[in-house]
């Protein structure tokens, strides 16, 4: 257990070691010459990044640097595309894609001798005029971290970092100045809205929660990090790299509603995340800042982890409950509400990880600052999480009302390869994809809701021209067939039917008329499902019939597939003018499909190839290997 | 709670704030159709057969009326309009396109409440939605009934009453999304399982998904068989449930034309099982007095309901010493039949068959048990439920409702008030006290009523004092209720002399054999209460309402058993038991 | 569904103890049934009868609740895995980036469909939901392993270190 004035005690000492890391602070004072950070989220896990450090670590003490280099794992960094990351401050200079045979160079050049290495530094730093810092790149600058602040810049296993970086101040100020009321008065004048995907006033929920059962013995908060989009992973960032942040907004919850226990239920496939939660909540017990009578106060809180076992729809919060209570994670019909009955029927707050990651900075910032920051009627910043035909994968933080095109063309840095930009879809399958008409549309719940598709909690994945709309919604309907939890009628026979119809489709054997139909199909689940998942399931099928129409419709009509992607409609074809007749194309088809005609083109010496379409399994190989680039797919 | 006005089709009602829409406008006489909604165990909102459109100032949109309760004044609701209409002709189309569509050879082509529902909506077409169709192999494995998941429409109701009625939850729903289906752990085959038979996830299920394994055809043979005598007998509850199946309304005593209709059909004699009901307490409350008086066992537990025994053996295992040894009153009857009787008349046992007409399916698992053959053949031979009578009596052409009344056939058919409320949760244990209260007191003739052990609770409690002597009696009906009970007798929270448990909720007149009720009745209407009455009416208007002054019982003791417990009883009416394990 | 393992359920006495502790633990917890169940599969690696019986006995649950909750996660395996548990990656990311090829090239390869084992034990094979890797998409896990930047070709080569 530690006082208030202990943990103040901490901030005070702890904080110049942490400015250090911030180019350019005045108040950096450590007794380390330089931290080196090292990202040791997911994605650079995933690339090698532990061995890195290993290896780091080791050729510190081989030149002696031990006491003066400090090497710190971080959360994620968000240029994940480029990792494993490694960035050395104070200067902020920026490693991208090194690998563990990197290490001896960079300890040598640039931690002894003080000369950056170039050629392992992410291109866009090193310019004629000298080196930029992290932050002065495109990918950074346009970003505004809020619920991010911690990510990649402390240790997530180290409560201190978190201390240092006024961690648990906001909680101290809860249980020691404020009133409940108060604390949810500020939440409600934030303008503060769930990140999860639904956009409900935080505040209101939590108001709701306080007030509605006025004799509830017993009341919960739950924090939802089952994250389930395919392609987002913004709250397995902010767990993995600021665990205790969530740990903090969800005592402030826990005060304001009058909750003594929370749960926390997280994917079991963030491995990291859980390992860090736990981690953190041990380091939190045993603070202080969980347990009885947090800061001497009267108040008491504690949290346990609950993990899913693989199954999308307990991202939806009346299934969370009910999988937290041992069961089927099935939804639950509302009304009742969880801020009434939510789990074990008891008055239960409900907010995803990154709504919880913004609380803190809310209390001790005020309202307003909040509020200052996005759009009329959506406050602060939002995450995202990029992926998909886009140059810089990985997470960004922008202010609300921020454009698609700033997004991907500024901060995304474009997509690669020259294509051109067909589609972002945002909301993963409860949303939908917007079209290059609204690439300028400021991001925000309404906009996403008008444009047809929805926020989400933050996946956006671009598409190109090399991406077939129809396959995409398929796509996305896959995934709901597969994850509906097969309670109501609509959601769990309606998606098999939609999706059917979609294969029908992309199999070129549906007609116009199936369009309609499948449209009709579309809205009747929305309107008539149990839960979200169900509701919104028919979004990235009437968000693309509606901006990409044609393609369908090119599909149905004219049985083609315009991006080249559905097989059962691809026909390759040599192209007799282009063909030199190497026969390269022959010799590698795997089903003989491919044979020398008659016809010479002008110009040619030898006869040109042929494909015979009923045998051809429209693999592709011909193609690849065709040098003059004579074979075409469509 | 405060009153709140809305508006249903226009038609202005005022009910206490959260009441569901589907009340409401019940209470409106509107009917709303439902599948899985059943009041307290499933209000899940899963079907969405119910959607209305509602509007409580924000414009419509369409809930779930079963489970949407309405806290807005003002509201207004739309129960048949385009929208409501198209959305539930989808969901229709819907669960057709995963339903086999067999309806000519099912078993509830009539009163399915699917089929039924498609032809109010209209639905005109049976492939509108094509695509893959799960297969399922049928369950036979149990020996009362089938399990056909190509018609289910996972309503699950079933699985409402298996767990929260009868706390033995061995059907759920298995996998998820489009491959869900309504099974037991492992795919094991209902007859694996700890099952009891009871039957109630029959009589709730509203396709043919679920049905009792069907006799009537082996009946119909051994009646033409001419080298067969065939007798029937029907227990208490039937008489009180029959007419439903021939629209009387709910709660009809049907007793005189079920007779003649059973007539009709040929059988050779029509007994009654009331009047084993009253041998069985002539067993039973000696038993108990035995037991009680000299130290034997207590609390005994009553064995008539075989749904209860059968959990017993499984659940608990530790009690089967506690139940008593008496057979139920049907094979009771099927003894005497092949045995006195047979003597009687003069016939081989092999020769006779003795069919049990019974509110119950776990009676087509009690008649196949060990140790219920007193004449070295099975007492019973085959058990028909309610429906499958009701089957036999169409499939003849009787028109039932022509019938005249007519008696039971003798000397198998006379019975006692207290016979005929064996059909009502309390009843057996009513029945017993009315006759331990005369041995007691040596009045043989003085009718005791026990009004505190009647009714529908799950669980009743009385402490009686005849003479000085104090019996603690309990009863429980549902088998979760009995559960309950009997860990507070296990932990010796509860201390009882006496205990009657029905499996079914209501006792036998609720049984798993009785005719299915749609949702649109049940939902509001409580058939236990209105069948019960049935029998307590016929108890309250008969002479003879004790079962120890029943003449042809009292004959039977004279001419062939001798006395109550005797040696003979003992050999003849008396079975064991078995413990079992939990599938 | 996985298709049906043959292998016997060769549980030990070791294990057993593990698992009642870990039930004894949960004793007063009311939703205890999910931690139970995922450290049963720690134990055993996964979810047989036997195992279930266990749970359904010293929890006073219905065996066929445990069932139906067990089937209703896709992370509980009423089968054993293989020695070599492939997992392919089909979130958005890497499917636009052609993981479903990879996918299926990794069925042509093992003659196994998604959740099935190989005969000899080797291999099991699995799609996965997002691992949160898009920086790598496509991508693909062996046990830890994670493999990614994905191209058909490079299927062969990976299976290959783990023969």
């Amino acid at each position: 257990m530690k006082s208030l004035q202990e943990i103040q005690q901490i901030c005070e000492t702890m904080h110049p070691e942490l400015e250090l890391r911030h180019e350019g602070s005045s108040e950096a004072k450590s007794k380390y010459e330089k931290h080196v950070l090292i990202c040791g989220g997911t994605g650079c896990t995933s690339s090698g990044s532990m061995a890195i450090a290993d290896a780091l670590e080791k050729e510190l003490v081989a030149n002696g640097l031990e006491e003066k280099v400090q090497v710190v794992k971080t959360g994620c960094f968000g240029l994940c595309a480029l990792g494993p990351i490694m960035i050395v401050y104070p200067e902020g200079t920026f490693y991208s894609r090194i690998k563990a045979k990197h290490v001896p160079q960079i300890v040598k050049e640039h931690l002894v001798e003080g000369n950056p290495v170039k050629e392992l530094l992410y291109d866009e730093t090193v310019t004629d005029e000298g080196i930029k810092s992290l932050n002065e790149t495109s990918f950074y600058k346009k970003q505004h971290r809020v619920a991010l602040r911690n990510c990649g810049v402390i240790n997530p296993e180290n409560i201190d970092e978190y201390i240092a970086r006024d961690g648990y101040k906001a909680l101290a100020k809860v249980v020691n100045e404020m009133k409940p009321e108060d604390v949810i008065q500020t939440i409600l004048d934030s303008g503060l809205r769930g990140r999860g995907g639904g956009g409900f006033p935080t505040g209101m929920k939590w108001k709701l929660a306080r007030t509605i059962v006025p004799d509830a013995d017993q009341k919960y908060v739950c924090c939802n990090a089952d994250e389930g989009d395919p392609g987002a992973f913004m709250d397995r960032s902010v767990l993995e790299g600021d665990p205790h942040v969530v740990l903090e907004a969800m005592s402030i919850a826990g005060y304001a509603i009058g909750a003594t226990q929370g749960y926390i239920y997280v994917r079991a496939e963030y491995p990291i995340a859980v390992e860090r939660l736990k981690i953190a909540i041990a380091q939190a017990r045993e603070y202080g800042t969980l347990g009885k009578n947090i800061f001497g106060s009267d108040f008491s809180f504690d949290i346990d982890l609950r993990l899913g076992a693989g199954a999308f729809v307990c991202g939806e919060e009346t299934a969370l409950m009910t999988s937290i209570e041992g069961n089927r994670g099935e939804p639950r019909p509302r009304p009742p509400f969880p801020a009434e009955k939510g789990l074990y029927r008891k008055p239960t707050i409900l907010n995803n990880v990154e709504t919880y990651a913004n609380v803190p900075q809310i209390i001790l910032n005020g309202a307003e600052w909040f509020s200052s920051m996005g759009t009329e009627k959506s406050k602060g910043t939002k995450v995202f999480a990029l992926g998909g035909k886009i140059k810089n994968t990985g997470l960004v933080e922008v202010p609300m009302g921020t454009t698609l095109r700033e997004v991907i063309e500024e901060i995304g840095g474009g997509i690669p390869n020259g294509k051109k930009f067909k589609a972002a879809q945002t909301g993963g399958p409860s949303g939908g994809c917007i079209s290059p008409e609204n690439y300028d549309v400021p991001i925000d719940y309404d906009n996403l809701i008008a444009i047809g598709s929805m926020m989400g909690s933050g996946g956006l994945i671009v598409m190109d021209e090399d991406n077939c709309m129809v396959d995409i919604a398929k796509f996305f309907l896959e995934f709901t067939v597969d994850e509906s939890c097969g309670k109501c009628t609509p959601c769990r026979i309606g998606t098999k039917r939609m999706y059917e119809m979609l294969d029908k489709i992309t199999k070129g054997q549906a007609e116009l008329a199936d369009l309609d139909k499948l449209e009709e199909l579309c809205y009747y689940i929305k309107a008539n499902s149990l839960c979200g998942l169900g509701q919104t399931a028919p979004n990235p099928v009437l968000s693309t019939l509606k901006n990409f129409r044609n393609e369908y419709e090119a599909h149905v009509v004219a049985k083609k597939c315009p991006a080249g992607v559905c097989k059962d409609l691809l026909q390759f074809t040599v192209n007799a003018e282009k063909c030199v007749g190497c026969g390269l194309c022959a010799k590698n088809c795997p089903v003989h499909a491919i044979s020398q005609g008659d016809y010479i083109a002008p110009g040619k010496k030898r006869a040109a190839f042929v494909i015979d379409a009923s045998k051809c399994i429209k693999c592709g190989v011909c193609m690849s290997n065709c040098r003059p680039n004579a074979i075409t797919r469509g | 709670m405060a009153d709140i006005n809305v508006k249903i089709n226009g038609i202005p009602v005022t009910v206490p704030k959260g009441t569901t829409i589907l009340e409401a406008a019940h209470t409106a006489g509107i009917d709303i159709p439902t599948f899985c909604y059943m009041k307290e165990i499933n209000e899940i909102g899963a079907c969405r057969i119910c959607m209305v459109e509602i509007n409580e100032g924000r414009g419509f949109r369409l809930v779930a009326s079963c489970v949407y309760p309405l806290n807005v004044d003002n509201a207004e609701i739309r129960t048949n309009s385009p929208k409501v209409m198209d959305s539930r002709r989808k969901t229709l189309e819907l669960i057709l396109s995963t339903h086999d569509k067999k309806c000519l050879s099912c078993v509830r082509s009539g009163n399915c409440e699917l089929q039924a529902l498609c032809n109010e909506m209209g639905i005109d077409h049976e492939d509108v939605y094509e695509g893959e169709k799960p297969v399922y192999e049928i369950d036979n494995s149990a020996v009362h009934m089938y399990r056909d998941n190509n018609k289910c429409i996972l309503c699950r109701r079933c699985v409402a009453v298996c767990e929260k009625w009868q706390g033995v939850g061995v059907i759920g729903a298995n996998e998820r999304g489009f491959k869900t289906f309504i099974g037991s752990a492992f795919e094991m085959g209902l007859g694996e399982t700890s099952c009891v038979s009871c039957g109630q996830c029959i009589a709730v299920c509203p396709v043919g998904a679920l049905s009792e394994k069907d006799y009537t055809d082996a009946v119909f043979k051994a009646i033409a068989d001419d080298s067969k005598y065939v007798i029937v007998q029907t227990a208490p509850a039937v008489r009180a449930a029959l007419g439903e199946e021939f629209g009387y309304p709910i709660g009809t005593n049907v007793e005189g034309k079920m007779a003649a209709a059973l007539h009709r059909l040929g059988f050779d004699n029509v007994f009654d099982t009331d009047w084993g009901a009253d041998l069985t307490i002539m067993e039973e409350a000696n038993e108990f007095l035995d037991r009680f008086q000299n130290g034997g066992k207590l609390p005994m537990m009553t064995s008539c309901s075989p749904g209860w025994v059968k959990y017993c053996e499984h659940y608990f295992p530790d009690l089967i010493d506690n139940l008593s040894s008496c057979k139920s009153p049907h094979q009771m009857l099927g003894a005497m039949a092949k045995t006195y009787y047979a003597e009687k008349i003069g016939k081989d046992p092999k020769d006779i068959v003795v069919v049990s007409v019974m509110p119950c399916t776990a009676k087509k698992f009690e008649c196949q048990r060990d140790d219920q053959n007193a004449a070295g053949v099975p007492d019973v031979d085959y058990v028909l439920t309610t429906r499958e009578l009701a089957r036999m009596i169409r499939r003849a052409g009787i028109k039932f409702t022509a019938l005249p009344d007519e008696d039971f056939d003798n000397p198998l058919g006379l019975s006692s008030g207290a016979g005929d409320i064996f059909g009502a949760t309390g009843g057996v244990m009513e029945a017993a006290l009315r006759t331990a209260y005369c041995k007691l007191t040596g009045k043989e003739d003085e009718i005791v009523e026990f009004k505190e052990i009647r009714g529908t609770d799950g669980i009743k409690r009385a402490e009686i004092d005849i003479n000085g002597t104090k019996i603690r009696v309990a009863v429980a009906s549902g088998l979760a209720n009995a559960g309950e009970l009997l860990k507070r007798v296990q932990s010796g929270e509860e201390k009882v002399d006496f205990i009657e448990i029905m499996a079914c909720p209501g006792g036998c007149v609720n049984g798993g054999g009785q005719p299915q009720q749609p949702a649109s009745v049940r939902n509001f209407e409580d058939l236990r209460v209105l069948r019960a009455k049935a029998l307590y009416d016929e108890d309250a208007n008969k002479e003879l309402r004790l079962s120890h002054l029943n003449e042809d019982v009292k004959k039977l003791y004279e001419e062939y058993l001798g006395r109550p417990g005797g040696h003979k009883s003992h050999k003849t009416l008396h079975t064991s038991y078995v413990k079992r394990s939990v599938n | 569904m996985a298709t049906k393992t043959t292998v016997p359920f060769n549980g030990t006495a070791e294990q057993e103890k593990r698992l009642h502790e870990v039930i004894d633990a949960h004793r007063s917890d009311p939703g205890a049934l999910m931690p139970v169940l995922q450290q049963a599969q720690e134990i055993y690696g996964y979810l047989p009868i036997e195992v279930q019986k266990i749970i359904s006995n010293e929890m006073e649950i219905p065996l066929e609740k445990i069932y139906g909750v067990v089937t209703f996660y896709a992370q509980f395996s009423l089968y054993p895995k293989g020695k070599y548990n492939i997992s392919v990656c089909l979130g958005t990311a890497c499917y636009v980036k052609g993981s479903g090829d990879i996918y299926d090239k990794l069925q042509e390869i093992l003659g196994i469909g998604d959740g099935e084992c190989t005969a000899d034990g080797r291999f099991s094979l699995e799609a996965c939901r997002c691992i949160g890797a898009c920086g790598l998409a496509p991508v693909l896990t062996v046990n830890e392993d994670v493999y990614g930047r994905l191209t058909t070709d490079k299927v062969k080569e990976i299976l290959d270190k783990y023969e």
